[in-house]
């Protein structure tokens, strides 16, 4: 057995490790779910952020005092967002200090210790690919999806070190573990070198930013859904009527959600930059031009501009929490459109994956 | 100010308006945020069909296959620009309306950050216990000492910018504020996009490229006659380029064991105007920089060196001719025209060197893109190769309009196999044929465009402007002492714009300044708030 088949092996191992992780992490959000019912309750904190503000005239102080701040910065635009948008609000609790009361049980010891298992196999599997390829082990959609979901585990690790998030893990966990069984399976490529147009640091650096940025963007993506989720979930809705959504009262508010949004998408969003950027230049350097309007280019351009817009909307008048929500998800579909579709469906020049149509 | 605040629920009352009236409503609904959101959605949108459909500038032969294949809309898609969708006039207006609002957004708002650096913090809220961070204790200390803490700790390396008041009660108030560059950052963004948008527009002025072939002994000048393709910007004089040379010494290629390329180096001698001539290399991801040009390595391949003999024993034909890898084992397609015979039909030859030939009775293929055996695989045509008729013709195609393929008695083409060094006979007795060696030839990029720096400068200037704005917390602190006998009441507040983690941490910060100045107390956090500080005037707009 050689290196690189060694590497295949260890990465089989964390994906299953994560499998079963992602099994606990369901299983306690099972829990917290039975939890919740027996409690009752049915946890409606009001979404606007005039909660922390709690009526009275005196709020007009705060009113005052904020609508300065805001003033400096937004009114060349529509003036103060729309409060639900949540941005022009005073800072909101700690993710973690909204938790309503809940001890977590054992799965979710469990689902932690295999989380930190699977990510250090998946380290291990990453270094003996670059090892077995003498390069840099993300080349190719294989590679890609194998440290794409290490960064998004990763950046779910950090996170929990600093704050309680650990009801993202069945999100990110799941995604990670379907991207890398397709990885393994319809995407995988054995261990090579890379042709002489690969040969640059700037690929190094081009498409490191950007697998972080997609790992950014995931845990991003999974905190915008559970806040639509858990939105939905408050006002009503009936297709969440079952007990098992009530583990959505368990979770921190809508608005302190959309704020975990916020800050990963607004990571992502100049880590992105950034990656368009380095590619230019990379392109500029092996293609004799930085841009071209490739299909890969073309798509790497319309993903920052759907995240521009989700910025945007964040602070346009008249967006709710929820509408910017779905920009969030829209930014990520077209992220993974363009790590996928664009190789399988549309060629260009961008041949890494190794299963594009037409040969740069 | 160009800002919009018409809500959505009153409708526009144009008719009244006036031209006048009307052109202002138009443009505060152009520089609204709303419309930003939409014409950037709307850009995105636009931006697809061009990664779908074949486009004309990267590669108009798919757009003639498209055409070709699709009459029936084919046409109508070319007339609406689907196949230079970046050039089109509906994609260019969506990107150009979007910078119009930009800066119509952007400028106002110069002023208004102008205006906040000059302005002081505002003065203390009336009541502090509304905001979500507060806090309140007592000490023993001295007001001035409170105060001066306080005032250190705000200003010391955190830029608050510390504005002290006094209130008619009799209590002291510190107002600080911190994180002026978001706005900045802001703004250098959005303007540094204006930028990079016009740096490109300059650049595709006063650009220009070229493609040329270069076998290896050879080399070319910088001129537009010397390149295959030539294409310039319109404020370009391409009678006055830089007249630099470039030859080829040699090519290096080399392959791992399956036949993929590891690495491609062309050396290179490079003369330019008034310098010594040096030697150097070209690498795939390392261009030459000559004469303010930059050359890069596109592509190689063979150009076999040939020589033919006419039926009168007179050469017709002697060089090296390109051929196209067709593969990654550098299966190469070629055609070689004969035009200048002494008597007799003009010749042409269409067919493929294999630099590793293995031929078997039925097929014949390279094995490896290196020379390991190399072998010409010819068919013949004679007649007339249709140059003279002033329509330039490709070199890579054979015009048989005017030509019969050389076949045998019994009708089947005949097919010349010339291994390398050897020299055979042509059928039809058109001649000889020698295979005389097998240099390599590399295809080079030449761009020349003044505007890289520009464009680079912008988009780093864009990209820290995100960050600063992004990520610069933007604070409002507020501290109010009173003296009650011995004791003295230290309240804080604070404000954050955007969702900020650390603003907790702010207040904590600043009060441990105080703590630090002596015995002190924490008021039981469910009493009633001091109201002693209320009055007529606090809550007046600055
Ligand atoms: C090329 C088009 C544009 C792009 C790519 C773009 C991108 C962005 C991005 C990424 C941000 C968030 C980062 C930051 O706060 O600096 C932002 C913020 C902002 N943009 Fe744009 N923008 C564009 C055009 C516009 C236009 C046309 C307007 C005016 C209507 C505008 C007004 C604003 C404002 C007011 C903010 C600040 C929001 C806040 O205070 O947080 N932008 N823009």
């Amino acid at each position: 057995m050689n290196l690189g088949e060694l590497s295949t092996i260890v990465v089989w191992g964390a994906t299953t490790a994560y499998a079963i992780a992602f099994g606990a992490f369901a299983a306690d959000l099972a829990r917290r779910a039975e939890v919740a019912s027996t409690k009752r309750v049915r946890h409606t904190t009001p979404v606007l952020a005039g909660a922390l503000v709690s009526g009275g005239e005196a709020s007009a102080d705060v009113a005052e005092a904020d609508a300065d701040l805001d003033g400096l910065e937004n009114d060349a635009a529509d003036g103060p967002a729309d409060p639900e948008a949540a941005d022009d609000a005073p800072d909101g609790p700690d993710v973690a200090d909204e938790l309503p009361e809940y001890r977590p049980g054992k799965a979710l010891g469990i689902a932690m210790s295999l989380t930190t298992l699977g990510l250090g196999l998946q380290l291990a599997g990453i270094v003996l690919r670059g090892l077995a390829a003498e390069r840099i082990p993300w080349a190719n959609l294989y590679e890609f999806l194998v440290v794409g979901t290490f960064v998004a585990v990763l950046t779910f690790r950090i996170l929990c070190l600093r704050r309680d998030v650990r009801f993202l893990g069945a999100g990110v966990l799941g995604f990670s573990v379907v991207a890398l069984g397709l990885g393994l399976t319809a995407f995988y490529m054995p261990a090579q070198g890379v042709e002489p147009a690969l040969q640059s640091y700037w690929l190094v650096i081009h498409v490191t930013i950007a697998v972080i940025a997609t790992g950014v963007f995931t845990v991003a993506v999974s905190a915008s859904v559970l806040q639509l989720l858990k939105d939905a979930w408050e006002q009503g809705s009936p297709r969440l009527a079952h007990p098992r959504f009530r583990l959505l009262g368990q979770l921190p508010s809508v608005r302190s959600l959309e704020a975990l949004a916020f800050r990963l998408n607004a990571v992502g969003f100049v880590l992105w930059t950034f990656t368009v950027m380095a590619g230019a230049v990379w392109a500029e350097h092996a293609w004799s031009r930085f841009w071209g309007w490739d299909p890969k280019e073309v798509w790497s351009f319309i993903v920052w501009v759907v995240y521009a817009a989700y910025l945007h909307a964040r602070t346009t008048r008249g967006w709710s929490a929820r509408a910017v929500a779905w920009f969030s998800i829209a930014g990520f579909a077209v992220l993974i459109f363009n790590l996928t579709g664009v190789n399988m469906l549309l060629g260009g020049k961008h041949t890494y994956s190794g299963i594009s149509r037409s040969q740069g | 100010m160009a800002t919009t605040t018409s809500p959505p629920a009153s409708p526009p009352t144009l008719p009244r308006l006036g031209l006048r009236g009307a052109i202002r409503w138009v443009w505060r609904q152009l520089t609204s945020m709303r419309v930003a959101l939409m014409l950037l959605m709307l850009l995105a949108v636009v931006a697809v069909p061009g990664s779908i459909l074949p486009q004309r500038p990267q590669d108009a032969a798919a757009v003639a296959r498209y055409l070709a294949d699709n009459p029936d809309w084919g046409p109508l898609l070319d007339r609406l620009g689907f196949f230079d969708v970046y050039g089109s006039v509906w994609f260019s207006a969506v990107y150009l309306l979007l910078f119009v609002s930009l800066v119509g957004c952007i400028l106002p708002r110069i002023g208004a950050h102008a205006r906040a650096w000059r302005a002081r913090p505002p003065r203390a809220p009336r009541r502090f216990d509304r905001f979500e961070v507060h806090e309140t204790l007592s000490t023993e200390a001295g007001t001035d000492e409170v105060l001066a803490a306080a005032h250190r700790a705000l200003r010391g390396g955190r830029r608050f910018r510390v504005e002290p008041g006094e209130e008619p009660g009799g209590a002291r108030t510190l107002s600080a504020e911190r994180g002026y560059f978001r706005e900045t950052g802001n703004i250098v963004f959005h303007l540094a996009l204006v930028g990079l948008l016009i740096s490109v527009a300059t650049g595709q002025l006063l650009h220009y490229r070229g493609q040329v072939l270069v076998v290896e002994g050879r080399g070319f000048a910088n001129t537009p006659s010397a390149y295959d393709t030539f294409d310039a910007g319109s404020g370009v004089d391409t009678a006055s380029l830089v007249p630099f040379t470039v030859e080829l010494n040699s090519f290096t290629a080399s392959f791992d064991s399956a036949g993929r390329p590891t690495f491609f180096e062309a050396a290179v001698s490079v003369t330019e105007p008034d310098q010594a001539t040096r030697d150097t290399t070209i690498r795939v991801n390392r261009p030459l920089d000559a004469g303010g040009a930059k050359i890069y390595l596109a592509g190689n391949g063979y150009a076999p060196q040939l020589t033919v003999r006419d039926s009168d024993g007179n050469v017709a034909f002697e060089g090296p001719v390109p051929f196209l890898p067709q593969d990654a084992s550098y299966r190469s397609r070629g055609v070689v025209k004969v035009p200048d015979v002494t008597s007799g039909d003009q010749i042409g030859l269409v067919g493929y060197l294999l630099p590793t030939a293995v031929i078997t009775e039925d097929s014949a293929y390279s094995a490896y893109p290196q020379p390991g055996n190399p072998v010409l695989v010819l068919q013949v045509w004679r007649g007339d190769l249709g140059l003279d008729s002033g329509v330039p013709q490709n070199v890579y195609q054979l015009d048989t309009a005017g030509m019969a393929q050389v076949s045998d008695a019994d009708g089947t083409p005949v097919t010349v196999v010339v291994p390398l060094g050897e020299e055979v006979e042509l059928p039809g007795g058109l001649g000889t044929l020698s295979f005389d060696g097998l240099p390599r030839y590399v295809a080079l990029d030449m761009r020349y465009d003044p505007s890289l720096g520009w464009v680079l400068a912008f988009a780093l200037t864009a990209l820290v402007g995100l960050a600063v704005s992004l990520f610069t917390p933007r604070r409002r602190v507020w501290l109010r002492v009173a003296s009650d006998g011995e004791r003295r009441t230290v309240e804080a507040a604070a404000l954050a714009r955007a969702d900020d983690g650390g603003l907790a941490g702010e207040v904590e910060r600043v009060l441990d300044a105080v703590r630090e100045l002596g015995p002190w107390s924490q008021p039981d956090p469910d009493a009633a708030p001091t109201a002693a500080h209320d009055s007529e005037d606090v809550d007046e707009p600055r």
